[in-house]
């Protein structure tokens, strides 16, 4: 016997992985999942940091395509960014394994949403299992590895916030698999999924789907917790933990494998319950399937929807009370470190009332008072395509205003395309791009990425300068300024810039505060390129 | 003889007080004394100064990762100005262990208030003081062992 180990839950995946034989793990940082891919580096797994998580899950693909077992990992708003991949390789599927960790963040923790992962799997027709602890996050992570591997299917491993920054006890299995020899076997009407080719995986994939099912009715991760035959409880993930502790004389039927869904099981064990309830967190999901499979659950998704779940509001929800819920005091909020770089460059551009395009990572804390100097924040990129439409169309004086600032990482991620569309469709006034260089993804714990010239484990590999990419994009001014010394300086360039029609690209380049003392002993032990 | 109730605590503070660092050698001393155990928190923002609490439970079987709602046993309030928001959280009776109890001891650094915490903590708990000095020595770097365990130390001896 294996010894026992106190796990978090995304620790628990890296392990899951290495024993289940993954050949590489990719994936992008973001919250709740960043911690997955470090762990597996340091358990001796290949890990890489992608430049975003489409490409991450096409190396994925790949190796699986290899015939190799691969892990992906992301945060759930990652997976809108790979879903291209994701839609067509549940058609031509894979010859290893393929494992999509997707990690959501019911409450938004650290997000700009709340979306449910779930839907993606209903909606591409890939399977998914969720976890609701560390050991399952070990055993369910397997258990997707095996799936993948036996049905030749993509499958996703749906994690949260709590269940992936949990830490509690694991018990490893004794049985390690040792990682498949890849070979490539050709198959072109399997994996290039043109119309003629991929009507037929289509079919194949429901057959799939289908046999998955009838597997999941009888020998799924499904667990059936007795307890008083009037009162049934279904539920999955961390709810199912908070339910059986707000109610442990229901009986609970918690579900390991959310798509797709074994209704004859769920359906069986409702029938005769005379109190029915549906535990879940984030989206409906559960609750629109069993009803349209024709279980009579309850309709009341406004009581979790929002927020995380807990025992009280479980508590609630088996009550059926819906009075206003008491509001959870509030603790400081983050905020940008002080004398962090970037905020020299919002205090200039408040000062100058600049209307400004941001994006995401720690500058976006720039948005809340006192700074109060960033106008808008969507997704990865986002601030490039949204500063050029606010050119467009607004009077001239005020389009003269519009400034976009991304940060190096996330330039890395989904900088690029808006910078090509920039030089392609740039607006009359021009258009003003700061790229604020911080040297690292400081925001989810300092991860490095294509443009710090480091991997992931922070060996050396090609530094590619942001400066060079956007002068051969065709952007004809473009400067590299520190923000702290050279402060002077930025702000001219930027005057100058606003009252141009010309397209200028401004890197501020100055090591984030946190990171600096890290990045000055890698450099020491090996320097960078170039 | 083992205690077969859960028993919650929470440790709170701002990012950067050692809140994580905290709980991790409380759950890993918990885990050694052969209980289950569960450490809930949320990352991603404690390095940014923003309030961080830490759910510690155990006993014999823990399900939900999170303190319910009034049934706090220990809360540790490593930043003073945290209390307000937490208060609520101990139970009738629970007990609150404040920095403020620090003010006027003597640390060898006060980066370790979070270790002495943990050592005014360690009073409660029925476990051996060695099993608290061996997970210390495990968690922190040979140069600050000493001055955490001096911490530890000065906790467990400070007057209730």
């Amino acid at each position: 016997m294996t010894t026992q180990l106190l796990l978090s839950g995304n620790e628990a995946i890296a392990l899951g992985a290495l024993h289940a034989g993954c050949a590489r793990g990719t994936g992008y940082p973001g919250t709740p999942s960043t911690e997955i891919l470090e762990h597996y580096d340091r358990l001796g797994g290949a890990a890489e940091w992608a430049p975003n998580e489409k490409v991450a899950a096409e190396v994925a693909l790949g190796v699986a395509f290899a015939g190799a077992r691969a892990m992906v990992t992301m945060k759930h708003v990652g997976l809108n960014v790979a879903a291209d991949v994701l839609f067509t390789c549940a058609y031509s599927g894979i010859q290893g394994a393929l494992v999509f960790v997707v990690a959501d963040d019911p409450g938004l923790a650290s997000s700009q949403d709340e979306q449910d992962t779930r839907r993606y799997g209903l909606a591409a027709g890939v399977p998914v299992i969720e976890p609701s602890d560390s050991q399952e996050s070990y055993d369910f992570t397997r258990l997707a590895f095996t799936l993948s591997a036996r049905w030749k299917i993509p499958v996703i491993l749906r994690m949260t916030t709590r269940v992936s920054h949990t830490t509690a006890i694991v018990q490893p299995s004794d049985k390690i698999e040792a990682p498949i020899s890849p070979h490539f076997v050709r198959d072109i009407p399997g994996r290039v999924m043109i119309p003629g080719h991929a009507r037929i995986k289509h079919r194949e994939l429901r057959a799939k789907l289908r046999d998955i099912q009838d597997w999941c009715e009888t020998e799924g991760p499904n667990q059936l917790l007795p307890g008083t035959p009037a009162m049934g409880i279904v539920s999955c993930g961390v709810a199912s933990q908070h339910a059986r502790e707000a109610c442990p004389e229901a009986s609970l039927l918690k579900l390991g494998m959310t798509y797709p869904l074994p209704f004859k099981l769920i359906l069986g064990f409702l029938e005769n319950k005379s109190q029915r309830f549906v535990v879940e967190e984030n989206d409906p999901f559960l609750v629109e399937q069993i009803r349209a499979a024709g279980g009579d659950v309850p309709w009341n998704p406004e009581q979790y929807r929002m927020g995380e779940l807990n025992v009280e509001r479980v508590r609630r929800i088996l009550k059926g009370d819906s009075t206003p819920e008491p509001v959870p005091a509030r603790g400081r909020p983050p905020r940008l470190c002080n004398a962090c770089p970037h905020g020299y460059v919002f205090d200039m551009l408040k000062k100058h009332d600049c209307i400004v395009a941001g994006d995401i990572g720690c500058y976006t804390l720039a948005a809340l008072p006192p700074l109060s100097a960033m106008d808008s924040q969507i997704c990865m990129g986002a601030s490039i395509g949204v500063g050029l439409g606010l050119r467009h169309v607004l009077p001239e004086a005020e389009a003269r205003r519009v400034v976009s600032v991304i940060g190096d990482s996330t330039f890395m991620h989904s900088g690029l395309t808006g910078v090509a569309e920039m030089v392609f469709n740039p607006p009359p006034t021009g258009h003003v791009l700061i790229v604020l260089d911080n040297l690292t993804t400081a925001m989810t714990g300092q991860q490095e990425h294509p443009a710090t010239g480091r991997k992931l484990d922070h060996t050396p590999t090609t530094r590619i300068l942001i400066e060079d990419v956007v002068k051969a994009m065709g952007v004809k001014t473009v400067l590299v300024l520190d923000p702290v010394r050279q402060l002077a300086e930025l702000e001219s360039a930027v005057m100058k810039a606003l009252q141009s029609n010309d397209l200028t690209v401004i890197v501020a380049r100055q090591p984030c505060l946190l990171a600096a003392g890290r990045i000055r002993s890698y450099e020491k032990s090996s320097p960078t390129n170039p | 003889m083992k205690t077969k109730k859960t028993t919650n605590i929470r440790i709170t503070g701002l990012g950067g007080m050692g809140i994580l660092k905290g709980s991790q050698i409380l759950a890993e001393v918990l885990f050694q004394a052969g209980y289950d155990v569960k450490k809930a928190e949320v990352h991603g923002m404690s390095q940014r100064g923003g309030s961080v609490a830490s759910d510690i439970r155990f006993g014999e079987k823990i399900l939900s990762p999170m303190i319910p709602a009034s049934e706090t046993d220990f809360l540790l309030v490593v930043a003073p100005e945290e209390i307000e928001i937490h208060r609520g959280a101990l139970r009738p009776g629970g007990i609150l262990i404040n920095a403020q109890s620090f003010d006027t001891v003597p640390l060898p650094n006060r980066k370790s208030l979070n270790i002495a915490m943990l050592g005014v903590l360690s009073r409660h708990l029925d476990i051996p003081v060695e099993a608290w000095q061996k997970v210390i020595r495990t968690v922190f770097p040979e140069k600050l062992q000493a001055v955490n365990l001096e911490a530890f130390e000065t906790g467990r001896r400070l007057p209730q």
